[in-house]
C-alpha cells in the first residue's frame, strides 16, 4: 500500500507538527509541561478517549456516527459498579466480561434499529444516547457507586504495573489501538468497512453485506465503550448515573475528526485517531497548567476542533489538485 | 468448448415497463461467443435498459434469458457477475478511498471475515492483470486520481478476473481521449479473439464501424434491426434509427421575428463546449438538437449563470452583459427551464403555490413579508393560464404529475416576465396529451414577442417547432438549417459524431 501509505503518512505527519508546535509554545510559557511528569498526565487522561475513538474511527470510516458511547459507558460502569457492590463475592475480573459484554449489546441494538428500519445513524444514536442514561438512572436509582465498592485491584489498574510502573489502562488502551489496525487494515470485513463509506452505493452492488458491516462496527463501538466504562471505575473508582460519561462522544468524536478520519467515509487510520488523541490529551494537560479556568476549556476543545477541520480540508483541496493534475498528466 | 453456432446469450420477447410506460418491447437477441455487438439507437431507444437488464441492474417486466441454451434469472448484478456477465459503466462506480487492486477483489473474496488478507497475494494478482491488459496503472494507488479511462481499464480487469464471457459497454469512448480509444478498442479485440463477447453502447457510427462484428439498431423501444456491419452504410443506420412518421398534432403558428434578443459569441468552456456564436431574435423559437452529452445543456447553463463560460460574450438586447450567476441572468430578462426538474426545477416538499412564485420573492412580498394574497393570487392566474390540472394550491408539487410540474415550473418562470426564454427538454417523460397543449404554448409565447432557445432530443419537436435549427455535436456547432431545408436525416447526420477520431478507425 505504497502510495496510500503515503498520503496518510502525510496527514499523519501534520497531527504530529501540530502536537510538537503544541507542546513547543506551551513549554515556553510553562518550562515544567515539557518533563516526564506531564507526560505521565497526559497518558493518564488519554486512554479512555483511545478505546472510544478507535471504535468511533471505524463508525465514520462507514460513514456513520454514534453518539451514544458517553451513555453506553456510563451504563456499563454502572452495571459492573452494581455487581461489585451488591455480590462482591462475585470474582471482581468478571467486571470486564460484564461491561464488554452489555456495551456490544447496546451497540448491536443500535446497529440494528439503523439496519432494519434504515434510520439515519445520528438520530438513532441520539436517541439512544437519552435512552442508555435514563436506563442508568433507573437501575442505579440514581444513586452513586461509591470508593468503597470499587475493588482495590481495579483501581491499581490506573496507577501501577511491574512494567516501568506504567499503568495497565496505558497499555490496554495501546493494544486496542494496535488490533484496531490491523481489523481496519489486514482483515476482509476491515477493509469492507471502507468500501461502504467509500461509496455506499457501489458497495451492495459489489456484494458487500452492508447490514452485516453496519452491525459489526456499532457492536464494535459499543463493546469498546463498555471497555472503556470498566476502565472508568477502574482510574476513577466511583461511577456516577449522571456524570460517568456525560459528553465522552464529544471528546471521542473531536479526537477521531482531529485524527484525519473523514466525516465523509472511506478515508482514516488508527495511528492518525491516536494522534488526534494525544493532541487532545496534550491541550487537556496544557489548560490547567496555563492556568485557563475549567470553565473555558469546552471553547478551547471547540476551537481546536474546527481549526483541526480547516487543515483537513485545505489539505483535502491540495490532494485533489494534485490528482486532478496527475490525471490530466 | 461452446460449438461457435450456439449463441452465448439469447434474449426472447424482452419487455420492460416502468410506471407503465413501456420503454423496450420484446426484444429478440442472440449474442454469440468471440463477438463485438454494437447497439445504436437515440437516445431513449431503449439500449440502455437492454443492457441494464442483462447485467442484472433492472428485470425485465416480460421476457426471458438464456445462457448457453440454459434459463437463467439474472436477478441481481451480483448473479450477473457470478454468471460472467459484467456491465462496465460509463463513468465508472469504484470506491475511490481504496487501492486499485482492493478495488478489484473486493466483494469476492470468500476467506472468513477476521482471516488476514493477503494483500502481496492480492497486488501481484492485479498487476498480472495489469500487465495482461497491457496497461500500466500502480495497483497500490488509490481510486481517485485515476482517470476515467485507467478506470475504465480497472473495470475491465475486474471483469476478467472474475472470468466474465459477457462484458457490456455502455457508452465507454465518451470520456475518453482518441488514443485512450484506440487502447480500449486493441483490448477489446483482444477479448474478443479470446472468445468473449462485448456488447459496445456507442453513438459515434465510425467507431461502431471500426470496431464492431455486428450492429443492434433500437428504436422507440423496439429492435428494428440486426445486421452484419458491413452490410450497413452509416445512413442506412442513421435512416433505421430514426425512421418514425412525423407526428401530425404539432404546427407552429407564425409570429413576426423582430431584432436580436439574445446573441452569443465564441462562448467557451474548456471541455463543455467550444465557439458557440447564435443569435435568437424576438418572437423567433430557435432549437438546439444533438445527442445528449454533446453539450447542449452546458451551453444553457452558461448562458444562464449557473456555470459560467470561461471565454466569450453574451449580448442582450444589443448590450454586452456579464452573467456570473443566475440573479444576474433573471436581472436581464433571462428565464431557464432545466431538463432535469427532479433535481433542479422544482422544491418537491412545497406547495405548488410556493413553487409557481419562487422566482418573484419581492413582488409577493411588496413589504419584506409574503404577502399569502398575492401569492395564491399570482398562482392561481397561472394554474387557469396554462392549465395545471391539480386538487389543491397548497398540495407538495411532488405529487402532481411529471407535466403538470413542468407546467407549474414554466409558469414560475413566466411570472417574473422573461424576454428570453430557454427550454431544456420541456417534454421529456410528460404524456402526449400534455405535451400537445405545451407545444402551443411555446408558440404563444413566440408569437407574444419572446426569443425561445429550445433544447430538444426529438426531432419531430425541433422540426415542428423551431424556425431555425441548430446542431451540437461534442460540444461544437456543427448545423444552422433554417426551418424550410431541415428534415430528420440533416439533423442527425450533424449530431451524430463521425470522422472526429482518425486514428480509432483500423
Amino acid at each position: 500500500m505504497k502510495s496510500l501509505g503515503t498520503t496518510f503518512l502525510r496527514r499523519e505527519a501534520g497531527i504530529v507538527v501540530m502536537i510538537v508546535l503544541f507542546c513547543l509554545v506551551v513549554g515556553a510559557v510553562k518550562p515544567q509541561f515539557l518533563t516526564l511528569n506531564s507526560l505521565r498526565i497526559i497518558f493518564l487522561l488519554v486512554p479512555l478517549i483511545m478505546i472510544g475513538a478507535m471504535g468511533q474511527m471505524l463508525v465514520i470510516v462507514a460513514r456513520h456516527v454514534d453518539l451514544s458511547i458517553g451513555s453506553i459507558l456510563g451504563l456499563t460502569a454502572m452495571a459492573s459498579g452494581m455487581m461489585f457492590r451488591f455480590h462482591p463475592e462475585i470474582w471482581w475480573q468478571l467486571g470486564f466480561a460484564l461491561s464488554i459484554g452489555s456495551g456490544a449489546l447496546l451497540g448491536l441494538f443500535n446497529g440494528l434499529l439503523i439496519t432494519l428500519f434504515r434510520l439515519p445513524a445520528i438520530i438513532v444514536t441520539l436517541g439512544t444516547l437519552n435512552l442508555y442514561r435514563g436506563i442508568t438512572f433507573i437501575m442505579s436509582d440514581a444513586k452513586q457507586i461509591d470508593r468503597q465498592y470499587v475493588p482495590t485491584a481495579l483501581k491499581e489498574m490506573s496507577q501501577d504495573s511491574p512494567i516501568f510502573g506504567i499503568p495497565w489502562i496505558i497499555f490496554m488502551s495501546f493494544g486496542i489501538a494496535t488490533l484496531t489496525y490491523w481489523f481496519s487494515m489486514h482483515t476482509r470485513i476491515g477493509r469492507e468497512v471502507f468500501a461502504l463509506g467509500s461509496n455506499p452505493t457501489a458497495a451492495p452492488l459489489r456484494g458487500i453485506n452492508v447490514s452485516k458491516v453496519t452491525l459489526t462496527v456499532f457492536t464494535i463501538s459499543g463493546a469498546l465503550s463498555g471497555l472503556a466504562g470498566i476502565m472508568y471505575a477502574s482510574r476513577w473508582g466511583f461511577v456516577n448515573p449522571s456524570n460517568t460519561g456525560n459528553g465522552f462522544e464529544f471528546q471521542v468524536i473531536a479526537a477521531v475528526v482531529i485524527g484525519g478520519v473523514s466525516i465523509n467515509g472511506g478515508l482514516g487510520t488508527a495511528l492518525g485517531t491516536v494522534l488526534g488523541v494525544l493532541l487532545l490529551g496534550c491541550v487537556a494537560a496544557a489548560l490547567p497548567l496555563l492556568g485557563i479556568p475549567g470553565t473555558t476549556q469546552n471553547a478551547i476543545y471547540g476551537a481546536v476542533i474546527l481549526v483541526a477541520l480547516l487543515i483537513d480540508r485545505l489539505v483535502r483541496k491540495q490532494g485533489q489538485r494534485q490528482n486532478v493534475a496527475r490525471a490530466a498528466a | 468448448m461452446t460449438n461457435p453456432e450456439t449463441a452465448l446469450l439469447s434474449a426472447r420477447g424482452i419487455s420492460k415497463q416502468f410506471a407503465g410506460i413501456e420503454v423496450l418491447s420484446d426484444v429478440d437477441l442472440d449474442l454469440m461467443p468471440g463477438e463485438i455487438h454494437a447497439l445504436v439507437g437515440e437516445n431513449g431507444a431503449g439500449k440502455s435498459t437492454f443492457a441494464k437488464i442483462l447485467a442484472g441492474v433492472y428485470r425485465p417486466t416480460r421476457g426471458s434469458l438464456s445462457l448457453n441454451d440454459q434459463h437463467v434469472d439474472i436477478t441481481s448484478p451480483i448473479v450477473a457477475q457470478k454468471l460472467g456477465v459484467t456491465l462496465i459503466h460509463q463513468e465508472p462506480i469504484s470506491f475511490p478511498d481504496l487501492s486499485v487492486a482492493e478495488n478489484l477483489v473486493l466483494g469476492r473474496l470468500n476467506s472468513a471475515p477476521l482471516a488476514r488478507i493477503p494483500w502481496q497475494k492480492i497486488t501481484r494478482d492485479a498487476q498480472a492483470l495489469m500487465a495482461l491488459l497491457g496497461v500500466s496503472i500502480d495497483v497500490t494507488k488509490p481510486m481517485r486520481g485515476l482517470s476515467i479511462a485507467d478506470q475504465q481499464m480497472v473495470e475491465i480487469a475486474r471483469s476478467l478476473a472474475s472470468n466474465s464471457r459477457l462484458i457490456i459497454m455502455d457508452e465507454p469512448t465518451a470520456p475518453l481521449t482518441p488514443k485512450e480509444v484506440a487502447t480500449l478498442f486493441v483490448i477489446a479485440r483482444r477479448l474478443r479473439d479470446e472468445g468473449r463477447t462485448i456488447i459496445f453502447i456507442s453513438h459515434r457510427l465510425e467507431e461502431v464501424r471500426a470496431l464492431c462484428d455486428r450492429v443492434t439498431v433500437f428504436r422507440d423501444g423496439h429492435k428494428v434491426a440486426t445486421e452484419r456491419t458491413a452490410n450497413l452504410s452509416d445512413s442506412d443506420i442513421i435512416r433505421l434509427m430514426i425512421g418514425r412518421p412525423l407526428k401530425e398534432y404539432m404546427h407552429k403558428q407564425g409570429s413576426i421575428i423582430g431584432e436580436v434578443a439574445l446573441k452569443l459569441t465564441n462562448l467557451t468552456l474548456p471541455g463543455k463546449f467550444h465557439d458557440i456564436s447564435l443569435a435568437v431574435k424576438k418572437g423567433e423559437i430557435v432549437g438546439l438538437g444533438g445527442l445528449v452529452g454533446a453539450g447542449r445543456t452546458d451551453v444553457a447553463q452558461a448562458i444562464f449563470g449557473i456555470a459560467p463560460a470561461a471565454s466569450g460574450a453574451i449580448e442582450v438586447n444589443g448590450k454586452l452583459v456579464k452573467i456570473n450567476s443566475p440573479t444576474d441572468a433573471i436581472a436581464h430578462g433571462l428565464a431557464f427551464v432545466p431538463e432535469d426538474r427532479a433535481q433542479s426545477g422544482i422544491f418537491r416538499t412545497l406547495a405548488v403555490e410556493q413553487n409557481i412564485t419562487a422566482a418573484i420573492a419581492k413582488r409577493i412580498a411588496p413589504a419584506m413579508f409574503i404577502s399569502r394574497f398575492l401569492e395564491r393570487r399570482f398562482a392561481q392566474d397561472s394554474v387557469a393560464k396554462l392549465r395545471i390540472r391539480l386538487a389543491s394550491l397548497r398540495q407538495p408539487i411532488g405529487e402532481l404529475s411529471g407535466g403538470n410540474q413542468q407546467k407549474a415550473i414554466l409558469a414560475r418562470w413566466l411570472l417574473t416576465d422573461p424576454s428570453i426564454l430557454i427550454l431544456d427538454e420541456p417534454t421529456r417523460g410528460i404524456d402526449i396529451g400534455v405535451k400537445a397543449e405545451f407545444y402551443d404554448m411555446i408558440g404563444e409565447l413566440a408569437a407574444g414577442g419572446r426569443a425561445i432557445l429550445l433544447i430538444s432530443s426529438e426531432l419531430p419537436e425541433l422540426l415542428a417547432l423551431c424556425d431555425r435549427v441548430l446542431v451540437m455535436s461534442e460540444g461544437r456547432l456543427t448545423a444552422d438549417i433554417p426551418r424550410r431545408e431541415a428534415t430528420q436525416e440533416l439533423i442527425m447526420q450533424a449530431a451524430v459524431p463521425r470522422s472526429t477520431h482518425q486514428g480509432v478507425a483500423a
